[in-house]
């Protein structure tokens, strides 16, 4: 069973375990930089950015999430798509750059305009997670304004990208930890899963 | 109730705060600071607990000028209270777009007897409760967090620790009860039996649990934390210190690491005095806030 690390600083980091738990992997829940070792991959839960960025920054880790991104998977919901966007505006603030997207914060508005909405996902969701509707709760949700050339889109919400792929990385804009629907976990785990077997 | 997508996404919000600081604030210049400092919210006030205390009169919403000052000063969510009771500083409230509201004892009671209807929002409440009766008869309401009332403003962690104590006693009694006493129990706690069957059945509270009322210190952030708080209200605590903006650092490092004794030496080594406390034991009824609320 793969050892996928749970960024626990701050924010919904138990409900991205129980799902990494229901999806087949083993979380650990990470604080310190340490704990980062032995690790398969990482997810950023949801949460506040600017708290998260002020924690890592203390403790030293933002490069050590860098490095490890460069070698590992991490899947970021929300704040965590937030931290690992190539740039984020509204307002502009540090970021891991471990995908190429550009992330507005906030960008529906207030809480006020948060909402529960069920999405088609794009084919090659389907083809690879499975097919039907995808149930995704939007908290103060950041908007993706920009993708790269090597980002695929596996989701959209009124034309923009809700749920994307780069490389080895996943983000969400939404909370797939917060719907009882464990498709975006499994198929992150799946792909840790394939991953370590190709490197090991 | 908890399945409907109005109050996931109420409660949604409150999850997205646990493991953080919401910090109360009375102007944009220290909400800037609290943002810096790693809080999750901040709370738009006119004046703190400890001021309102000291100064006495009523106490009610803030001017709305200073919250919306506040709302575009900082990214992170801002929340403002109202009086119990009064749905329609709610009102005005959730016209604004605050992103939580508080309905507080902290302010002067609108209405001895009847809480908001919370559930007639769109916007989400916190409540404050001192155990699982007055908790659940909140989140029957519409509540989507529940924080303790502690003692506000007082800087004395004593009430926030009790109030949290009898909550968590209270789960675990629910926990090994029997169904025909969980029927007797309801009617003791004064809470819906369909409530106190969820709340058996899953041993917490059906919303986040978050703690508040005279917590000072990051000593304090950690101790409510280890008895079951999943954040932290900081009121007059760190605005009332001497050296606010470490002490947010401070608080903010201890709600994180409240397991890790070493990290909270690393957190209260630079701090310097606190607020100045009250003794809660010798405080009349009558200047209790807590006691506010029903």
């Amino acid at each position: 069973m793969r050892r996928v690390g749970v960024l626990a600083l701050q924010g919904d980091f138990e409900a991205h375990g129980k799902a990494l738990e229901q999806a087949g992997a083993r979380p650990v829940m990470v604080r310190r930089v340490t704990e980062l070792d032995g690790l398969d991959a990482l997810v950023i839960p949801g949460g506040e950015s600017t708290t998260m960025l002020r924690l890592l920054e203390d403790e030293g880790m933002f490069e050590a999430l860098r490095v490890f991104g460069r070698q590992r998977p991490i899947l970021g919901t929300c704040a965590g798509a937030i931290l690992l966007a190539g740039e984020v505006t509204n307002p502009p603030q540090p970021s891991l750059g471990l995908m190429d997207i550009v992330v507005e914060r906030n960008a529906y508005g207030r809480q006020l305009e948060s909402r529960v909405v069920r999405l088609e996902p794009e084919p090659e969701f389907a083809r690879a997670a499975g097919e039907g509707e995808l149930e995704a709760v939007f908290i103060r949700a950041p908007i993706i304004r920009r993708t790269g050339p090597n980002v695929r889109v596996y989701a959209r919400y009124l034309g923009d990208p809700v749920l994307v792929a780069e490389g080895r990385h996943m983000a969400a804009t939404f909370h797939p930890e917060l719907s009882a629907d464990r498709r975006v976990h499994r198929l992150f785990v799946e792909q840790v899963e394939r991953g370590a077997a190709t490197a090991g | 109730m908890f399945l409907d997508d109005a109050f996931r996404v109420k409660v949604g919000l409150a999850e997205m705060l646990k493991g953080g600081v919401i910090m109360d604030v009375t102007n944009a210049e220290q909400a800037r600071i609290a943002e810096k400092a790693g809080a999750v919210a901040v709370m738009a006030l006119e004046r703190v607990p400890a001021d309102i205390r000291r100064e006495g009169g009523v106490a009610r919403m803030a001017p709305i000028r200073k919250i919306r000052e506040i709302m575009e000063a900082v990214s992170i969510p801002v929340m403002a209270k109202c009086r119990i009771g009064h749905f329609m500083e709610a009102r005005i409230l959730e016209a604004l777009g605050v992103d939580y509201i508080d309905e507080s004892e902290v302010l002067t009671p609108a209405d001895e007897e009847h809480h908001v209807d919370k559930r007639a929002f769109k916007v989400p409440f916190v409540c404050g409760a001192r155990n699982l009766g007055e908790a659940l008869r909140r989140i029957a309401e519409g509540a989507a967090m529940i924080r303790t009332k502690g003692e506000a403003g007082s800087g004395n962690v004593v009430e926030a620790v009790r109030h949290m104590r009898a909550i968590q006693r209270e789960i675990r009694q629910l926990t090994v009860m029997g169904k025909e006493e969980l029927a007797a129990e309801a009617k003791r706690l004064g809470a819906p039996l369909e409530l106190v069957e969820w709340v058996a059945e899953h041993g917490r509270l059906p919303v986040p649990n978050f703690s508040a009322g005279g917590i000072a210190t990051p000593a304090d952030a950690a101790l409510v934390m280890q008895l079951g708080a999943e954040a932290v209200f900081v009121g007059s605590g760190i605005f009332k210190s001497e050296d606010p903006e470490a002490r947010a650092r401070a608080i903010v490092k201890a709600v994180t690491y409240y397991n890790d004794p070493q990290k909270l030496l690393e957190a209260s080594e630079e701090l310097g005095m606190g607020m100045p406390g009250l003794d809660v034991a010798h405080l009349p009824e009558s200047q209790r806030l807590a006691v506010r609320g029903w």
